[in-house]
Protein backbone atom coordinates (compact mmCIF):
# COMPACT_ATOMS: atom_id res chain seq x y z
CA UNK A 1 0.00 0.00 0.00
CA UNK A 2 1.40 3.35 -1.04
CA UNK A 3 -1.80 5.66 -0.26
CA UNK A 4 -2.82 6.97 2.71
CA UNK A 5 -2.43 8.51 5.99
CA UNK A 6 1.03 8.18 6.78
CA UNK A 7 2.34 10.49 9.61
CA UNK A 8 -0.07 12.28 12.68
CA UNK A 9 1.45 14.51 15.01
CA UNK A 10 0.47 15.17 18.96
CA UNK A 11 2.04 18.18 20.09
CA UNK A 12 4.51 17.30 23.40
CA UNK A 13 5.82 19.40 25.81
CA UNK A 14 9.69 17.59 26.23
CA UNK A 15 10.45 15.48 23.14
CA UNK A 16 12.74 13.82 25.07
CA UNK A 17 10.47 13.09 27.66
CA UNK A 18 7.97 12.07 24.82
CA UNK A 19 10.13 9.81 23.56
CA UNK A 20 11.22 7.15 26.62
CA UNK A 21 7.48 7.34 27.14
CA UNK A 22 6.21 6.36 23.65
CA UNK A 23 8.99 4.00 23.41
CA UNK A 24 10.15 2.62 26.61
CA UNK A 25 6.78 2.87 29.00
CA UNK A 26 4.35 1.79 25.36
CA UNK A 27 6.94 -0.23 23.27
CA UNK A 28 6.63 1.98 20.09
CA UNK A 29 9.81 2.01 17.67
CA UNK A 30 11.64 5.44 17.01
CA UNK A 31 11.18 5.53 12.72
CA UNK A 32 13.03 9.19 12.41
CA UNK A 33 15.14 11.32 14.36
CA UNK A 34 16.23 14.01 12.56
CA UNK A 35 18.00 17.47 13.68
CA UNK A 36 18.08 20.67 11.85
CA UNK A 37 19.45 23.68 14.63
CA UNK A 38 16.75 24.06 17.38
CA UNK A 39 14.20 21.81 15.11
CA UNK A 40 13.70 18.22 15.67
CA UNK A 41 11.59 15.87 13.39
CA UNK A 42 11.00 12.97 15.66
CA UNK A 43 8.57 10.33 14.44
CA UNK A 44 7.45 6.80 16.03
CA UNK A 45 5.82 3.90 15.38
CA UNK A 46 3.75 0.55 16.48
CA UNK A 47 5.65 -2.08 15.86
CA UNK A 48 2.43 -3.68 14.59
CA UNK A 49 2.01 -0.85 12.23
CA UNK A 50 4.75 0.04 9.99
CA UNK A 51 2.83 1.92 7.38
CA UNK A 52 2.17 4.61 10.33
CA UNK A 53 4.28 6.91 12.23
CA UNK A 54 3.12 8.67 14.86
CA UNK A 55 5.11 12.40 14.95
CA UNK A 56 5.95 13.60 18.58
CA UNK A 57 6.52 17.48 17.90
CA UNK A 58 7.50 20.33 20.20
CA UNK A 59 5.52 23.38 19.12
CA UNK A 60 8.24 26.33 19.06
CA UNK A 61 10.30 28.43 17.22
CA UNK A 62 10.95 28.33 14.00
CA UNK A 63 7.80 27.42 13.21
CA UNK A 64 5.51 28.64 15.92
CA UNK A 65 6.26 32.10 17.93
CA UNK A 66 7.07 31.83 21.57
CA UNK A 67 3.83 32.96 22.50
CA UNK A 68 1.36 30.43 20.28
CA UNK A 69 3.43 27.26 21.39
CA UNK A 70 3.39 28.92 25.23
CA UNK A 71 -0.50 28.20 24.24
CA UNK A 72 -0.02 25.12 23.28
CA UNK A 73 1.68 23.55 25.01
CA UNK A 74 -1.38 24.68 27.92
CA UNK A 75 -3.85 23.14 25.64
CA UNK A 76 -2.05 19.93 26.08
CA UNK A 77 -1.64 20.07 29.18
CA UNK A 78 -5.36 20.74 29.94
CA UNK A 79 -6.13 17.66 27.65
CA UNK A 80 -8.23 19.62 25.45
CA UNK A 81 -6.68 17.46 22.31
CA UNK A 82 -8.65 15.45 20.01
CA UNK A 83 -9.02 11.98 21.48
CA UNK A 84 -6.43 8.98 20.70
CA UNK A 85 -7.20 5.21 20.44
CA UNK A 86 -4.63 2.54 20.95
CA UNK A 87 -6.19 -0.83 20.17
CA UNK A 88 -4.84 -3.32 21.79
CA UNK A 89 -4.97 -7.55 21.97
CA UNK A 90 -5.40 -7.59 26.10
CA UNK A 91 -6.20 -4.84 27.58
CA UNK A 92 -5.99 -6.03 31.27
CA UNK A 93 -2.38 -7.31 30.30
CA UNK A 94 -1.45 -4.31 28.84
CA UNK A 95 -2.79 -2.34 32.02
CA UNK A 96 -1.15 -4.24 34.43
CA UNK A 97 2.40 -4.12 32.07
CA UNK A 98 2.33 -0.42 31.11
CA UNK A 99 1.19 0.60 35.01
CA UNK A 100 4.34 -1.93 36.13
CA UNK A 101 6.21 0.67 34.03
CA UNK A 102 5.07 3.83 35.58
CA UNK A 103 2.02 4.85 33.02
CA UNK A 104 -0.37 7.28 34.25
CA UNK A 105 -3.60 5.76 34.16
CA UNK A 106 -6.82 7.84 34.48
CA UNK A 107 -9.41 5.10 34.13
CA UNK A 108 -8.68 1.59 35.09
CA UNK A 109 -9.55 -1.48 32.51
CA UNK A 110 -13.76 -1.49 32.19
CA UNK A 111 -15.97 -3.85 30.26
CA UNK A 112 -18.98 -2.05 28.63
CA UNK A 113 -20.62 -3.47 25.18
CA UNK A 114 -18.66 -6.35 24.99
CA UNK A 115 -15.17 -4.45 25.15
CA UNK A 116 -12.92 -3.91 27.60
CA UNK A 117 -11.12 -0.06 27.34
CA UNK A 118 -8.82 1.79 29.51
CA UNK A 119 -7.19 5.97 29.44
CA UNK A 120 -4.40 6.59 30.64
CA UNK A 121 -1.98 10.05 29.47
CA UNK A 122 1.25 10.71 28.13
CA UNK A 123 3.41 12.87 30.29
CA UNK A 124 2.41 15.99 28.42
CA UNK A 125 -1.35 15.44 28.80
CA UNK A 126 -2.29 13.57 25.78
CA UNK A 127 -5.36 11.89 26.80
CA UNK A 128 -5.27 7.64 25.36
CA UNK A 129 -7.96 5.11 25.16
CA UNK A 130 -6.92 2.08 25.19
CA UNK A 131 -9.34 -0.91 23.67
CA UNK A 132 -9.56 -4.20 23.20
CA UNK A 133 -12.25 -4.87 20.58
CA UNK A 134 -15.18 -6.78 21.31
CA UNK A 135 -14.45 -10.64 20.35
CA UNK A 136 -16.09 -11.68 17.16
CA UNK B 1 -1.78 23.19 34.33
CA UNK B 2 -0.87 19.46 34.41
CA UNK B 3 -1.23 18.90 38.05
CA UNK B 4 -4.69 21.00 37.33
CA UNK B 5 -5.65 18.14 34.80
CA UNK B 6 -4.67 15.06 37.40
CA UNK B 7 -7.35 16.65 39.61
CA UNK B 8 -10.03 16.92 36.85
CA UNK B 9 -8.67 13.09 35.90
CA UNK B 10 -9.43 12.02 39.49
CA UNK B 11 -13.14 13.38 39.11
CA UNK B 12 -13.41 11.84 35.84
CA UNK B 13 -12.53 8.44 37.40
CA UNK B 14 -14.74 8.61 40.52
CA UNK B 15 -17.59 10.93 39.81
CA UNK B 16 -19.28 9.28 42.11
CA UNK B 17 -17.28 10.35 44.89
CA UNK B 18 -17.47 13.69 47.41
CA UNK B 19 -14.72 15.84 45.92
CA UNK B 20 -14.46 18.72 47.94
CA UNK B 21 -12.35 21.63 46.92
CA UNK B 22 -9.61 20.47 49.92
CA UNK B 23 -9.37 17.02 48.11
CA UNK B 24 -8.86 18.37 44.96
CA UNK B 25 -6.07 20.75 45.72
CA UNK B 26 -4.35 17.95 47.39
CA UNK B 27 -4.31 15.75 44.72
CA UNK B 28 -2.91 18.45 42.62
CA UNK B 29 -0.76 20.00 45.36
CA UNK B 30 -1.79 23.16 45.46
CA UNK B 31 -3.67 25.74 47.87
CA UNK B 32 -7.22 25.58 48.52
CA UNK B 33 -7.48 29.15 47.24
CA UNK B 34 -5.18 28.61 44.43
CA UNK B 35 -6.81 25.76 42.94
CA UNK B 36 -10.32 26.80 42.91
CA UNK B 37 -9.45 29.67 40.98
CA UNK B 38 -7.28 28.46 38.73
CA UNK B 39 -9.62 25.57 37.88
CA UNK B 40 -11.98 27.98 37.13
CA UNK B 41 -9.62 30.08 35.02
CA UNK B 42 -8.24 26.62 33.09
CA UNK B 43 -11.37 24.72 32.01
CA UNK B 44 -14.31 27.57 31.96
CA UNK B 45 -16.54 25.91 34.78
CA UNK B 46 -15.50 25.85 38.86
CA UNK B 47 -14.59 22.39 39.53
CA UNK B 48 -17.94 21.39 41.56
CA UNK B 49 -19.93 22.33 38.67
CA UNK B 50 -17.49 20.04 36.32
CA UNK B 51 -18.28 17.20 38.63
CA UNK B 52 -22.25 17.47 38.25
CA UNK B 53 -21.92 17.70 34.44
CA UNK B 54 -19.80 14.17 34.57
CA UNK B 55 -22.56 13.23 37.31
CA UNK B 56 -24.94 13.74 34.89
CA UNK B 57 -23.22 12.40 31.75
CA UNK B 58 -22.97 8.86 33.57
CA UNK B 59 -26.38 8.82 35.06
CA UNK B 60 -27.55 9.77 31.42
CA UNK B 61 -25.62 6.97 30.25
CA UNK B 62 -26.97 4.12 32.65
CA UNK B 63 -30.54 4.79 32.01
CA UNK B 64 -30.12 4.58 29.04
CA UNK B 65 -27.80 1.30 28.71
CA UNK B 66 -28.83 -0.53 31.46
CA UNK B 67 -31.29 -1.56 33.34
CA UNK B 68 -30.71 -0.39 36.74
CA UNK B 69 -33.70 1.20 38.52
CA UNK B 70 -33.37 4.88 38.99
CA UNK B 71 -32.82 4.95 42.78
CA UNK B 72 -29.60 2.66 42.37
CA UNK B 73 -29.05 5.24 39.46
CA UNK B 74 -28.87 8.06 41.73
CA UNK B 75 -26.76 6.08 44.59
CA UNK B 76 -24.68 5.09 41.88
CA UNK B 77 -23.75 8.64 40.43
CA UNK B 78 -23.06 10.45 43.67
CA UNK B 79 -26.35 11.83 44.88
CA UNK B 80 -27.34 11.40 48.15
CA UNK B 81 -31.09 11.08 47.72
CA UNK B 82 -33.33 10.41 44.65
CA UNK B 83 -35.23 13.57 45.32
CA UNK B 84 -32.14 15.56 44.91
CA UNK B 85 -30.87 13.76 41.73
CA UNK B 86 -34.23 14.01 40.14
CA UNK B 87 -34.54 17.81 40.19
CA UNK B 88 -30.98 18.42 39.64
CA UNK B 89 -31.30 15.93 36.37
CA UNK B 90 -34.68 17.54 35.65
CA UNK B 91 -33.29 21.46 35.95
CA UNK B 92 -30.51 20.77 34.10
CA UNK B 93 -31.68 18.88 30.96
CA UNK B 94 -34.99 19.54 31.22
CA UNK B 95 -36.57 15.58 31.57
CA UNK B 96 -36.97 13.53 34.42
CA UNK B 97 -34.90 9.81 34.69
CA UNK B 98 -37.87 8.11 33.49
CA UNK B 99 -38.23 10.54 30.14
CA UNK B 100 -34.82 10.16 29.63
CA UNK B 101 -34.52 6.40 29.82
CA UNK B 102 -37.19 6.04 27.33
CA UNK B 103 -35.93 8.72 25.21
CA UNK B 104 -32.96 6.57 24.96
CA UNK B 105 -34.34 3.33 24.10
CA UNK B 106 -36.81 4.84 21.72
CA UNK B 107 -33.83 5.74 19.74
CA UNK B 108 -31.07 3.10 19.26
CA UNK B 109 -28.13 4.22 18.06
CA UNK B 110 -25.34 2.71 16.19
CA UNK B 111 -23.13 2.60 19.27
CA UNK B 112 -20.71 0.18 18.12
CA UNK B 113 -18.61 2.59 15.62
CA UNK B 114 -17.74 4.96 18.57
CA UNK B 115 -15.79 4.63 21.71
CA UNK B 116 -18.39 4.53 24.59
CA UNK B 117 -16.61 6.86 26.33
CA UNK B 118 -17.17 9.52 23.66
CA UNK B 119 -19.94 8.90 23.04
CA UNK B 120 -21.39 9.39 25.75
CA UNK B 121 -19.66 12.77 26.65
CA UNK B 122 -21.82 13.95 23.77
CA UNK B 123 -24.54 14.39 27.00
CA UNK B 124 -22.36 15.74 29.13
CA UNK B 125 -24.44 19.09 29.85
CA UNK B 126 -22.67 22.28 29.06
CA UNK B 127 -23.40 23.90 31.95
CA UNK B 128 -22.23 28.00 31.65
CA UNK B 129 -24.33 29.21 34.48
CA UNK B 130 -24.85 27.78 37.96
CA UNK B 131 -27.76 25.14 38.34
CA UNK B 132 -28.83 27.26 41.18
CA UNK B 133 -29.06 30.55 39.05
CA UNK B 134 -30.64 28.44 35.58
CA UNK B 135 -33.73 27.55 38.69
CA UNK B 136 -34.15 31.37 39.69
CA UNK B 137 -34.27 32.32 35.30
CA UNK B 138 -37.16 29.65 35.00
CA UNK B 139 -39.09 30.77 37.87
CA UNK B 140 -39.07 34.35 37.08
CA UNK B 141 -40.53 33.53 33.66
CA UNK B 142 -37.35 34.31 32.10
CA UNK B 143 -36.69 32.74 29.13
CA UNK B 144 -33.51 30.76 29.45
CA UNK B 145 -33.71 28.84 26.79
CA UNK B 146 -30.41 30.66 24.51
CA UNK B 147 -28.56 28.43 26.68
Amino acid sequence: MSQGVEVVGLYVRDQEEALAFYVEKLGFRVHTDVRNGAYRWLTVQHPDQPSFQLGLFAPGPPVLDTETAQALRTIVAKGAMPPLVLAVDDCRAAYDRMRARGVEFTQEPMSRYGGVDAGFRDPSGNGWKMIEARRP
Amino acid sequence: MRRLLRAKDRMDAASHEDWPVERLAHVSGVSVAHFARSFKQAFGVPPHRYLLTRRIERATALLRDTDLSITDIAFHTGWASLGTFGRTLHDVTGESPGAIRMRGRASPREVGRVPACFLSAADRPDLTIAVSEKRRRLAGGINGSEE
